[in-house]
């Protein structure tokens, strides 16, 4: 595992994995701004990972892109490469790499619960794990989702003059909290912030079950009574959401756990739901995986390190930079 | 539990005022005995003995590995949240009802605390097990004032809310001639105002800029601001009792106090710490707070006196509804009729413009007063901090620049963002840290501090980031004082972060001994 430095670089053939500034090859594991950027020369991913760059960075994001499937093996000299789910968003996956019979994975960011708007989460065994930690820390035990989508299909029936803004990160929450109000039968219009448009079209177009939505329009104020909305976190605060009434401000994440940072927010609905794993799915996959050298990135680290340690596995935590905790998606 | 826990929940993430009196008279609306439970805990009137927040570490460390809840509530910065959320087990509802379980919880014997407690809040949610705790180790926080819960139960029955003010301390759970009287069933219940701890008034900060041009000074008198703390001292043939600001009797822990008064009054005042009626500042008063009781070398040592602000009762009469110059000719014959060596009276300053109050308020020879308080002439003495009547205006703050070296986490709102900063100034080529603070600057500049403190830690011991040596504090205090207890011999009151001094450099903040001339601290 020497082959791979701190910053997810692999020196022998100039290879990074989810790098920030532009290089000339990048295996990205997912579309969100933290791990795909615009530049690099050659991009290796999913194809839907690289269909939702060009949506949000345009066509021409990269010079050349590598589609690979799940489960595909790819190669650069003595090094093979493989993609498998890992149930984060549309598209996300975890790298494996081989070179000498040695296993490693970096899972980028996952979750193992089912999630109908992706691919699930496939259990990779290995010999180095490279796991996130965004909720590494064991007060994070994720509730059931359908509990918490129930939560504002209540409040929506109860609250009939009030509108529900939900904040939800613009990709892949927002599609699925829409598919998980499917699930529970809410069947009425979503209404979306413009920034969610594409991003929602290339979901139904991909057969995600997101339902009917519309684009939020300069509409009477009270058309909007009784209606969910999704909108980006940033534009919850911003005058955007002054223009509906009554607004209950809602939102989708798994930070929503602690009613603390609910409140500093203003959020008045917390729905914690999470597209990462939470403690004891974290622990889950380290122990399955049968790693015996684990490195912890993103996030909350210092607790997930403690505990591999005191299970006599090989444990320090990767500091990348460009990444601090609390602001990744 | 359920009902009242999901109330706390709704309560603490409504930023609406009237939404919080909607959620809370929807919860008194029920007609059990679980809204007295639920007044109490929400006017913080019941408490446990055995369960405090030492305790529940103690319990919560048997269920989970401590390095791991240290963790945790490092990031959590709230001790009941961090606890309910790492609890092993969430069991969604079956729980008893509110009163059932505090009762329940009050038959536990201290012995069995451990075993028996912890399988309490095994049996509960995680909000049900916030909320118990919250009650346990009380101070809610959940943004209730006692005052809205009182405004909400007015409301909902068509009184007003100073009418329950009035008779509220001399309530007792499980309130019912409160409740009674509030559906108009009897009438208002009957209190002995003369024994009771009346509410005080308090003043509200002068604005500087639009106060003294809307006010006429001719109208207001005003008194120097000690630097004490607050006191309602009641007297009669039978008996004398001290209660602080917030209506707790500390009369034992006072002793030379309550043996030499003499008269039948009740009296508002500063408890004060000094001999002759001369003030030693706030830090040898400190010696004698927060103690139940006070040996005969502590009295000596740190005797206490009161200054007297105002009188409320005098020989069973009440004055609160005269004016305040009336009740202080009734407050100078109390005193004249009974001499001690424990009460004097507080200096009036008169004046005619609030150019001639200014140098009083800045040039007052005497270091231990606060700066000054302005009182409506004629004001009645009215409970809580009405406006237009009394105000106070404090003294321009001591001002030290000085560099952060340390941070942490805040508690409660601020939890999350490095909020807590310890700051300190030169000791020949070292740094020492001088004071801590974790008020003061807006909210603009603490996201700049978080973001730095992120990006330049150098050290972590535990919660505690050291960081790089490059931001000055301007750091704003009360006063300062010599001390044994910390490597840089001073210890601060009230310090907190004025601004930050981004034009300044760190070799010109000054050294320790520059700073105890600059205070006269030696």
């Amino acid at each position: 595992m020497d082959f791979i430095n701190h910053q997810l670089f692999i020196k022998d053939i100039n290879v990074h994995i989810d790098p920030i500034l532009p290089k000339k090859t990048a295996i990205i594991t997912h579309a969100h701004a933290d791990h795909a950027r615009f530049g690099h020369d050659h991009v290796i991913a999913t194809r839907q990972t690289i269909d939702i760059m060009k949506i949000r960075y345009g066509d021409k994001c990269a010079k050349k892109f590598t589609p690979l499937r799940y489960g595909q093996k790819y190669s650069i000299k003595n090094f093979d490469f493989t993609l498998y789910p890992a149930g984060h968003i549309l598209g996300s996956a975890q790298v494996l790499i081989e070179k000498n019979n040695h296993r490693l994975v970096i899972t980028g960011d996952y979750k193992v619960g089912k999630d109908e708007t992706c691919k699930n989460f496939k259990l990779v065994k290995c010999d180095t794990l490279i796991t996130e930690a965004t909720f590494g820390l064991p007060i994070f035990q994720h509730p059931d989702p359908k509990d918490e989508i129930q939560k504002l299909i209540r409040s929506v029936k109860i609250n009939k003059s009030n509108c529900h803004i939900v904040g939800a990160y613009a990709l892949g929450k927002a599609q699925r909290v829409m598919n998980l109000l499917r699930q529970q039968k809410y069947n009425e219009t979503i209404y979306i912030h413009g920034s969610l448009e594409k991003l929602c079209q290339y979901y139904s177009k991909e057969k995600i079950n997101i339902g009917k939505f519309e684009k939020v329009s300069s509409k009477d104020k009270s058309f909007y009574e009784g209606k969910i909305i999704i909108a980006p976190p940033s534009a919850l605060k911003d005058r955007w959401s002054r223009r509906f009434p009554n607004p209950i401000i809602c939102m989708a994440s798994g930070w929503m756990t602690v009613k603390q940072r609910a409140k500093q927010q203003g959020i008045e609905l917390p729905l914690v739901i999470s597209d990462h794993s939470d403690w004891n799915e974290l622990l889950d996959t380290i122990k399955k995986s049968k790693a015996k050298n684990i490195l912890i990135t993103h996030g909350q680290e210092d607790a997930l390190v403690y505990y591999c340690k005191k299970q006599n596995l090989v444990s320090k935590p990767l500091s990348i930079q460009g990444r601090s905790d609390e602001e990744i998606e | 539990m359920k009902k009242f826990s999901s109330l706390l929940h709704n309560l603490i993430l409504t930023p609406s005022r009237n939404t919080k009196i909607k959620l809370l008279q929807d919860y008194f609306k029920i007609l059990d005995i679980n809204r007295a439970y639920a007044l109490a805990i929400l006017s913080d009137q019941l408490s446990f003995q055995f369960i405090k927040a030492s305790k529940l570490r103690e319990l919560v460390y048997e269920q989970v590995d401590q390095h791991l809840f240290d963790y945790s509530y490092d990031y959590v910065g709230d001790l009941a949240e961090t606890i309910s959320l790492i609890w092993p087990t969430n069991k969604e509802g079956n729980s008893q009802n509110l009163s059932t379980l505090i009762e329940n919880i009050k038959k536990i014997k201290k012995s069995e605390i451990n075993t028996e407690f912890s399988k309490v809040l095994s049996e509960l949610s995680n909000n049900e097990r916030w909320t118990l705790i919250k009650i346990c180790t009380g101070g809610l926080r959940i943004g209730v004032s006692e005052r809205l819960v009182k405004t909400a139960l007015a409301d909902l029955y068509n009184k007003s809310v100073n009418e329950i003010e009035e008779i509220w301390h001399g309530l007792v759970f499980p309130y019912e001639n409160l409740f009674q009287w509030l559906k108009n069933e009897t009438s208002k219940p009957k209190i002995d105002f003369k024994k009771l701890f009346h509410p005080m008034m308090l003043a509200n900060p002068i604005d500087e800029d639009k106060d003294f041009k809307r006010l006429n000074a001719i109208e207001f008198q005003a008194e120097y601001k000690w630097d004490g703390i607050r006191v309602q001292l009641m007297v009669s043939s039978k008996s004398v009792s001290l209660y602080s600001r917030t209506g707790d009797n500390i009369s034992s822990a006072f002793p030379e106090i309550i043996e030499t008064t003499k008269g039948d009054a009740v009296i508002d005042g500063e408890l004060l710490v000094g001999t002759n009626f001369k003030p030693s500042g706030f830090n040898d008063l400190q010696q004698r707070l927060n103690r139940k009781k006070a040996s005969k070398e502590l009295q000596k040592k740190f005797p206490v006196f009161i200054r007297a602000y105002d009188i409320l009762f005098y020989k069973g009469k009440d004055l609160r509804k005269l004016s305040l110059v009336k009740r202080r000719k009734y407050l100078e014959k109390f005193q004249k009729e009974n001499k001690t060596n424990q009460i004097d009276l507080s200096f009036i300053i008169n004046f005619s413009s609030w150019d001639e109050l200014t140098k009083y308020k800045n040039n007052f020879h005497d270091d231990l007063n606060e700066g000054v308080m302005i009182k409506l002439k004629n004001s009645e003495y009215l409970p809580g901090r009405k406006k237009g009547y009394w105000y106070k205006w404090k003294k321009n703050p001591k001002l030290v620049d000085a560099i952060l070296m340390y941070a942490q986490r805040g508690h409660g709102k601020r939890s999350s963002y490095y909020s807590d900063f310890t700051f300190g100034i030169w000791k020949e080529s070292e740094l020492v840290p001088i004071g801590k603070a974790y008020s003061g600057y807006t909210d603009k500049e603490l996201l700049v501090l978080d973001k730095f403190i992120r990006n330049n830690t150098i050290n972590k011991f535990g919660p505690v980031r050291e960081v790089k040596k490059e931001i000055i504090l301007e750091v704003a205090f009360d006063d300062v004082f010599p001390s044994t207890r910390h490597k840089s011999g001073v210890a601060m009151r009230f310090p907190r972060i004025h601004r930050i001094r981004w034009d300044k450099p760190v070799n010109e903040v000054l050294t320790i001994s520059e700073f105890k001339k600059e205070f006269k601290l030696s």
